[in-house]
């Protein structure tokens, strides 16, 4: 079973009228994986047996008929604890950690039926843009493989990309979802910070990280966001807004809707292909009815510097409990209490991990604190403002997602810089906490380009709304990648 | 050259919460190690804190009765530092905004009466705990997460006996607020101390020593004694005070070095991310202002004004609050207020002392206290009598009952004694004729021999009258 054709809505429909059973359809899943993964190494890990019999399960039980995510297999991004099945986040450091219980995303998409068929590469602990930063293996671009995927959550969006599975979760703490979504031609939603509960996800920029879905249309997203939305007594940033159904109003269009597109977004070196599909974009938004107006964010260019103070700096405290001494990779033959931190934690982690952690321990450090975090601080508080002014009168702000197309694998590597830079138009709705939504809107050079959405806080709903209307009306996320031989 | 002396406290205050700070692990002691631990506690990938609201109620009890101004919204700060013990290597505090700043302690030393500032005071988790055996060590992390308050003072300690005075204050507020049980033998009071003396007039404070983990008040108040006399010896001498850390040797009476300080640990404070910002409203203020009992200064106050008992007693009753709140009950059932007292601080301390138990732990009851004292007030037993009695009230008895029971009813019936008296006076002419020669001796016979013909229970008060009435007609 490739998903290219499918949608969590046909697939259901099959379920429901036993045209496939659950566990057929994860055999054929787990098949596919096996005979695609070659190519691009999406998973880390991927299930055995346990997950068929966890499928027949279902079968057993019945496929629920009102639940479109009934018996539906489903990828997780490597840095959600999975109950039983080993989350690595990408790192040596836990190269063999299995972990005791599920995230609540997790746990929330099981409970609903689905059947976790793996785990996903990415960057190590989230820290790139690449997935090259995996300490595993290389995830290659299913629309030309001497391409990256993106990243960090590469894996899970190339999985999607690949029709290895139909829905794959992702985390974003400042472009995660969003840039690889971008890349690989396929939808991927950041919601606004407190949607989802942290619980369960191993902590890069506690602040700024959030969990969302990667799918292969707009309404299959709102499906799996309500199903892993709400408050977690485990997580009090996590909301305890209602949380309304995503996918009520998908059809009602965008006639009247006021979308801001930010000058400052349009002007930072952006790849000419994005900046045509950007523009191709509004215009097909005027077109449906909406009014499309320049807007400006004029804080954005201090947005990059902010965003690696501030996830830098709660990184290099949040990975500190990666010491050798609980769980994970713990050094041999040391000599004494110091020796063990230092060994485990430089065999363990990766240089950019490295390089972050060093980067955050100075911003925190005395002497340094206000220059640099407080400060950081300061601009994501004038960053906000910047959105709230906007969203006074616009429902939404169109812009790129990535500054251009998937580049080539080992490109960026020696240059962190360049790398950090692709971040530019993503992290500023991490440092607000909005929501934020890349849905594929053209190509450039043959590799897919995608938009982002940005909504108020807690409006995923006009995000989504627009996001359908736009789909509907073009077939940019009806193309799919040539496996195998295209390059 | 004359010198004084600066001294600051820093207390550490384990709160009796049922469960941890941040995670539902009971707060229990003694039991296996790691048996009160939880995914939290062990700073577990993908875990998450959250709040326990009872230790921000206790927080703000503590902050109220110290008062203190309350801060409506403090956040919680990380504290970054390696350890095995502190499983995420940070430790969960408050920085920026303690939850209680700028309140007092009024002690007396030597009848000068003082205010002692709070600079602040913050809520706070434990860490666990490490041994080591040979070539192993081990972590323990039932204490990881017992909620603490930190209370500091501001720099208004001038000498030895003031900073035992304002521990010894501090440990009965806290313990009348019932938040803790503030007993340094069991580690849920610690204190960390720092002493610098400069010459008298000298603007800037001299050169801080540190003391860690000293573990009574008078060990306290020993070490700062030394180490005030040490400074200024070495002062005097040509010497240099260095910012260090000192242990106090309990055999020695002395303090000695530990380690050095080379410059300030970095623990790169930051907001904790992972809890919001906490919102304390005034209705809630005043709701716990409401709940907070009675302060001790103020109970001596009334003690003394309304009861008539002296300031001693009164110091001894206010020693912590479960005693103070006896007293109150007794008096609330009638007993007199100096015997009740006289009764607590006598026989009553003497028994907890004994069975080393505290008041709440044993049978003894307000009711069957005030009904004994009431007993010796209206004579109806004697103070030798009162015990056995006390005895019995100690194993649950009713007093009333078991003195009936035990027919320990006392004579003072004059009409019953009447008849002994003028038979014992009948009987003993010398002695009659040895009373009216003035010696006194002659009627302490006499009571015993009334004493011996009622078994003891004869009131020796009336007899006394009776005997000295019947021989001078």
């Amino acid at each position: 079973m490739n998903y290219f054709n499918e949608s969590l809505t046909t697939i259901h429909s099959r379920l429901v009228n036993k045209e496939i059973t659950a566990k057929e359809l994860t055999q054929q899943t787990l098949a596919n994986i096996q005979n695609v993964d070659g190519d691009i190494n999406a998973f880390l890990t991927v299930a055995d047996e346990a997950a068929e019999k966890q499928a027949a399960q279902i079968d057993e039980a019945g496929i629920d008929a009102d639940n479109p995510l009934s018996g539906v297999p489903v990828a997780i991004k490597d840095n959600m604890l999975t109950k039983g099945m080993k989350t690595t986040a990408a790192s040596k450091i836990l190269e063999n950690f299995t972990p005791m219980f599920d995230a609540t995303a997790v746990e929330k998409l099981r409970n609903l039926g689905t059947i976790n068929v793996g785990k996903t590469n990415m960057d190590e602990f989230a820290m790139g843009g690449s997935t090259e930063n995996s300490a595993f293996k290389i995830t290659h671009n299913p629309w030309d493989t001497t391409k990256v995927p993106g990243g960090s959550s590469g894996g899970s969006a190339a999985a999607v990309a690949a029709g290895e599975v139909l829905a794959a979760l992702g985390s974003d703490t400042g472009g995660s979802i969003r840039q690889p979504a971008s890349f690989n031609g396929v939808v991927g939603m950041k919601p606004t910070y407190g949607r989802v509960s942290r619980w369960g996800l191993i902590a890069f920029g506690s602040s700024l990280d959030q969990i969302g879905p990667i799918t292969r249309n707009v309404q299959d997203n709102a499906t799996v966001l309500n199903a892993i939305a709400g408050h977690d007594s485990h997580d009090l940033t996590s909301s305890t807004k209602e949380v309304p159904d995503f996918t009520s109003s998908l059809n009602k269009g965008v006639s009247g809707m006021r979308i801001g597109i930010p000058s400052e977004f349009m002007a930072q070196g952006l790849d000419d292909g994005v900046k045509q599909t950007v523009l191709a974009a509004a215009d097909e938004f005027k077109k449906l009815g909406a009014t499309v107006e320049e807007v400006s964010l004029p804080h954005t260019k201090y947005g990059v510097a902010a965003y690696y103070i501030i996830s830098s700096s709660e990184a290099s405290s949040n990975l500190q409990r990666f010491d050798g001494i609980r769980y994970g990779r713990r050094a041999k033959d040391v000599k004494n209490l110091e020796e063990l931190y230092v060994k485990s934690r430089s065999e363990g982690f990766g240089d950019e991990v490295k390089r972050r952690i060093m980067l955050g321990t100075f911003s925190l450090s005395a002497g340094f604190y206000d220059a640099y975090f407080k400060k950081a601080a300061q601009v994501r508080t004038l960053m906000n403002n910047d959105f709230a002014k906007v969203f006074k009168d616009f429902d939404l702000i169109l812009a790129p997602t990535a500054p251009t197309p998937a580049y080539g694998i080992g490109e960026d590597v020696s240059d962190p810089m360049t790398m950090y830079m692709n971040d530019v138009l993503t992290l500023p709705v991490n440092l607000a906490g909005l929501p934020g939504m890349s849905i594929p809107a053209g190509f450039s050079k043959g590799l897919p380009v995608g938009v982002q959405l940005i909504g108020r806080p807690y409006d995923e709903l006009t995000v989504y709304q627009a996001g359908n209307a736009f789909e509907q009306d073009t077939d940019f996320n009806q193309q799919t990648p040539k496996l195998g031989g295209n390059n | 050259m004359n010198f004084e002396t600066t001294i600051g406290l820093e207390v550490h205050v384990e709160l009796k919460t049922h469960s941890k700070i941040f995670s539902p692990s009971p707060v229990e002691f003694g039991d296996t190690p790691n048996a009160n631990t939880n995914v939290i506690d062990w700073g577990y990938p993908g875990v998450l804190p959250t709040t326990n609201k009872g230790v921000v109620h206790d927080g703000i009890m503590a902050g109220l009765a110290l008062h203190a101004q309350i801060e409506p919204t403090p956040h919680f700060d990380r504290k970054n530092y390696f350890y095995p013990d502190n499983p995420k290597a940070y430790q969960i505090t408050q920085s920026e905004t303690p939850i209680a700043h700028d309140g007092w302690v009024e002690i007396e030393v030597d009848g000068q009466k003082k205010k002692i500032g709070i600079a602040e005071m913050h809520i706070e988790e434990d860490a666990g705990k490490n041994t080591h055996e040979a070539e192993h060590s081990f972590v323990d992390l039932n204490r990881q997460g017992t909620p603490l308050i930190e209370i500091v003072s501001k720099p208004d300690i001038a000498s030895a006996d003031e900073a035992y005075a304002y521990l010894e204050q501090l440990r009965q507020i806290i313990q009348f607020t019932g938040i803790s049980d503030v007993k340094m033998e069991e580690g849920s009071m610690r204190v960390d101390t720092n002493i610098s003396i400069r010459p008298v007039g000298q603007k800037e404070y001299g050169t801080k020593v540190e003391m860690k983990n000293i573990n009574s008040f008078t060990y306290v108040k020993k070490s700062l004694q030394y180490e005030e006399q040490r400074q200024q010896r070495e002062i005097m001498s040509g010497g240099r005070i260095q910012q260090e850390t000192r242990r106090f040797d309990e055999t020695t009476g002395k303090t000695e070095l530990m380690r050095v300080k080379e410059g300030s640990d970095d623990y790169r404070y930051f907001p904790e991310p992972d809890l919001p910002v906490l919102t304390i409203s005034q209705d809630w203020i005043d709701q716990i202002q409401k709940e907070l009992p009675k302060p001790p200064a103020e109970r001596r106050k009334d003690y003394v004004n309304e009861l008539g008992i002296t300031d001693y007693d009164a110091m001894v009753i206010t020693q912590t609050k479960e005693m103070s709140d006896f007293f109150d009950e007794m008096v609330q059932a009638g007993a007199d207020a100096k015997l009740a007292a006289n009764y607590l601080q006598g026989d009553v301390n003497a028994y907890l002392n004994d069975n080393q138990v505290d008041l709440q732990n044993t049978k003894i009851t307000p009711d069957h206290l005030a009904t004994m004292i009431k007993l010796i007030s209206d004579g109806t037993i004697s103070s030798k009598m009162a015990k056995k009695v006390f005895k019995a009230i100690t194993k649950g008895e009713e007093p009333k009952k078991f003195v009936e029971e035990k027919g320990m009813i006392q004579l003072s019936d004059p009409a019953k004694l009447q008849p002994i008296v003028d038979d014992v006076v009948a009987a003993n002419p010398q002695s009659v004729e040895d009373f009216h020669n003035g010696k006194d001796r002659a009627i302490g016979f006499l009571v015993g021999q009334i004493m011996k013909q009622t078994h003891g229970k004869a009131n020796p008060q009336v007899i006394n009258k009776m005997l000295k009435e019947s021989m001078s007609k």
